[in-house]
């Protein structure tokens, strides 16, 4: 991923913007190929923008300036309005995560039945707060809007796995065989 | 031959969903050719006749909806599926999707053939990984049975049905504010009128239908009308699905009967309070419904009657409050969603939201005065129906007025002495 290091601490806002905007980087052949399939289910390629940023993110983790200036010339978007596609929703992240997301759900039912100490539990093992990643890279902790998982609350999700009634044991089991996937 | 639990009848929690064949073998995919033998406007007179509403939490009347589209002009026409459920407290379509796709793809292909629709979307919850894998193998399999594509059983009847999988933003659930998502775009609501049955997606025919709403579809062109309304108690029609979760012994979502009531949902099913608790109220269907309490128990679970008390049935989800946990930091937490969910398109939400999230928060912590119960009711009617664009924040402000209404002494104590409880 290319990263502005040429931009010296002194250079203006609007210079870091322009500079960054000369440098959408390429697409990679499978970024390309899994856009052009999302694409044959709609009759605009421009209704592809959030698929299109879901898998860049998919392959790199996260959605940079240059991957989202990408995908806008790819998919003929302004990059102005696939930017407020992008900070829309939740689930893309335009800031560097972990290998590992949590997504720990904070609404009613989970709330109800204890999620604020799981969470105090998840920072402490961590050493991480909301919005924030482990310094080994591996963790990042954000909190989710209801995961429709009330019934088994508190639920989490780690990337795209659920887990579901939770306690802190369990939390730490989770953590464990994570760090040994690694 | 007819059923009881026509939304639940295949599902057998740990096993894996019926394949299509199985589906079939298990009396699936008849709807279509039942259909076929109607005109597609008297498909919708029988689903209009049924009484189907939708599930979504509005209520409105499923067939009615889809009168108002338009005859065909040749252009393309579109069903969308509300599979994004992220009302908080409401677990049921996620259940449906992952343990008996087929019947959702059933009821969009009968529900399209009413429609006369082109092209059937579901848009997804991000979220809902096992739902994504679930409904792409079940689409699949659609495609290679014949029940999707081109000449559908040799019919003139071609449909094609997409996954969109969304990324996470409440508001998505507003119909229009979907229709934005799935054409690319920021998801903020639309003005209505005009409706999307008549301009919705690309400006063209669009009818946005609930998961739990359409998975009713099959049932009613199989089965018949009659057998439909004879699945609810006295006046009603059919089945829901309906749960509870918070501090109870058995937290669940079942099939029942529309027209059961809180208090067989609340003790027959979840089996009442967990050994220790006691319940103090509860919101009847997501978080965008006012607070009942015990005595509302033994209320009928339809839109009209729980109206009548002061509540709506929303996605007839309980989520309970027992009396350990703090009503104002429950309200806390149902506001903190719906500040972070708003769109941020019109005031009252964008900046009201917030606002009372800031008070209940100053309360919790010992802070809150007198004042600030004067400032929360000026803001639960600021926040309601007429001054915002959408039903968002007057969704959130249900919680908060009732609240108002039976915690009133709970706001005042927690100004003179702060927060007593451990959860808040």
């Amino acid at each position: 991923m290319l990263i502005n290091s040429d931009v010296d601490s002194t250079t203006t806002m609007t210079n870091i913007i322009a500079s960054t905007a000369l440098k959408a980087r390429q697409l990679t052949e499978a970024e390309i190929h899994e856009i052009e399939h999302e694409k044959t289910h709609y009759p605009y390629a421009q209704a592809v923008g959030l698929e299109a940023l879901k898998i860049v993110q998919k392959h790199q983790g996260w959605v940079s300036d240059e991957s989202l200036l990408a995908v806008a010339e790819y998919l003929d978007i302004p990059p102005d309005d696939l930017e407020g596609v992008a900070t829309f929703f939740n689930m893309i992240f335009r800031r560097p995560v972990g290998k590992h997301v949590i997504l720990l759900c904070d609404s009613v039912a989970c709330w109800i039945l204890g999620c604020d100490d799981l969470k105090a539990h998840i920072s402490k093992t961590l050493g991480i707060d909301y919005g924030e990643t482990t310094e080994d890279g591996l963790f990042t902790l954000i909190p989710v809007p209801c995961l429709g998982d009330c019934d088994k609350a508190p639920s989490m999700m780690v990337g795209r796995e659920l887990y579901r009634n939770l306690t802190t044991e369990k939390i730490d089991q989770i953590i464990a065989d994570h760090k040994s996937k690694a | 031959m007819s059923v009881a639990n026509p939304l639940t009848k295949n599902i057998e929690i740990g096993r894996a969903p019926f394949n299509f064949k199985e589906y079939q073998a298990a009396g699936g995919y008849q709807s279509l050719a039942k259909a076929m033998t109607m005109a597609p406007r008297d498909v919708m007179g029988q689903v209009k006749d049924s009484g189907l509403g939708g599930r979504g939490g509005a209520g409105f009347n499923t067939g009615l909806k889809w009168s108002f589209i338009p005859e065909p002009d040749g252009g393309p026409r579109y069903l969308v599926v509300n599979a994004d459920e992220m009302e908080p407290g409401t677990f049921k379509d996620r259940l449906l999707m992952e343990n008996d796709p087929h019947l959702l793809i059933e009821g969009m292909i009968t529900a399209s053939y009413a429609l006369q629709a082109t092209t059937a979307y579901i848009f997804l919850r991000g979220e809902y990984t096992l739902a994504e894998e679930v409904l792409l193998k079940a689409i699949a399999e659609a495609y290679e049975g014949g029940m999707l594509g081109k000449n559908i059983q040799k019919s003139e009847f071609s449909l094609d049905i997409y996954l969109h999988t969304s990324a996470g933003r409440y508001i998505c659930g507003e119909e229009t504010a979907l229709i934005n998502a799935l054409e690319g775009k920021r998801a903020n609501p639309r003005f209505k009128p005009p409706f999307p049955q008549v301009s919705g997606l690309w400006g063209r025919p669009t009818l946005v239908n609930n998961v739990e709403t359409i998975c009713n579809i099959p049932g009613i062109l199989t089965y018949g009308v009659e057998w439909f309304k004879g699945l609810g108690l006295g006046e009603e029609s059919g089945t829901r699905l309906s749960g509870v979760s918070g501090r109870v012994k058995n937290p669940g979502c079942w099939e029942l009967p529309v027209g059961t009531t809180f208090r067989t949902v609340f003790e027959d099913y979840a089996k009442g309070m967990q050994d220790g608790y006691e319940l103090r109220a509860f919101i009847p269907g997501g978080g965008s419904t006012d607070f009942l309490m015990p005595e509302h128990m033994d209320l009928p679970m339809i839109p009209g009657d729980v109206a009548k008390a002061g509540s709506r049935l929303g996605t007839s989800l309980m989520t309970v409050l027992d009396d350990k946990t703090c009503p104002i930091g429950m309200v806390r937490n149902l506001i903190k969603f719906f500040a972070h969910e708003s769109c941020g398109w019109c005031t009252p939400c964008r900046d009201g939201l917030p606002w009372v999230e800031h008070i209940l928060n100053k309360m919790e912590e010992g802070k809150g005065e007198m004042k600030d119960i004067e400032i929360l009711r000026e803001m639960s009617s600021y926040m309601g129906p007429g001054n915002t664009f959408c039903a968002l924040a007057p969704g959130a402000a249900e919680p908060l007025q009732s609240s108002l209404k039976y915690f009133l002494d709970e706001y005042e104590e927690h100004v003179k002495h702060g927060c007593k409880y451990k959860s808040h």
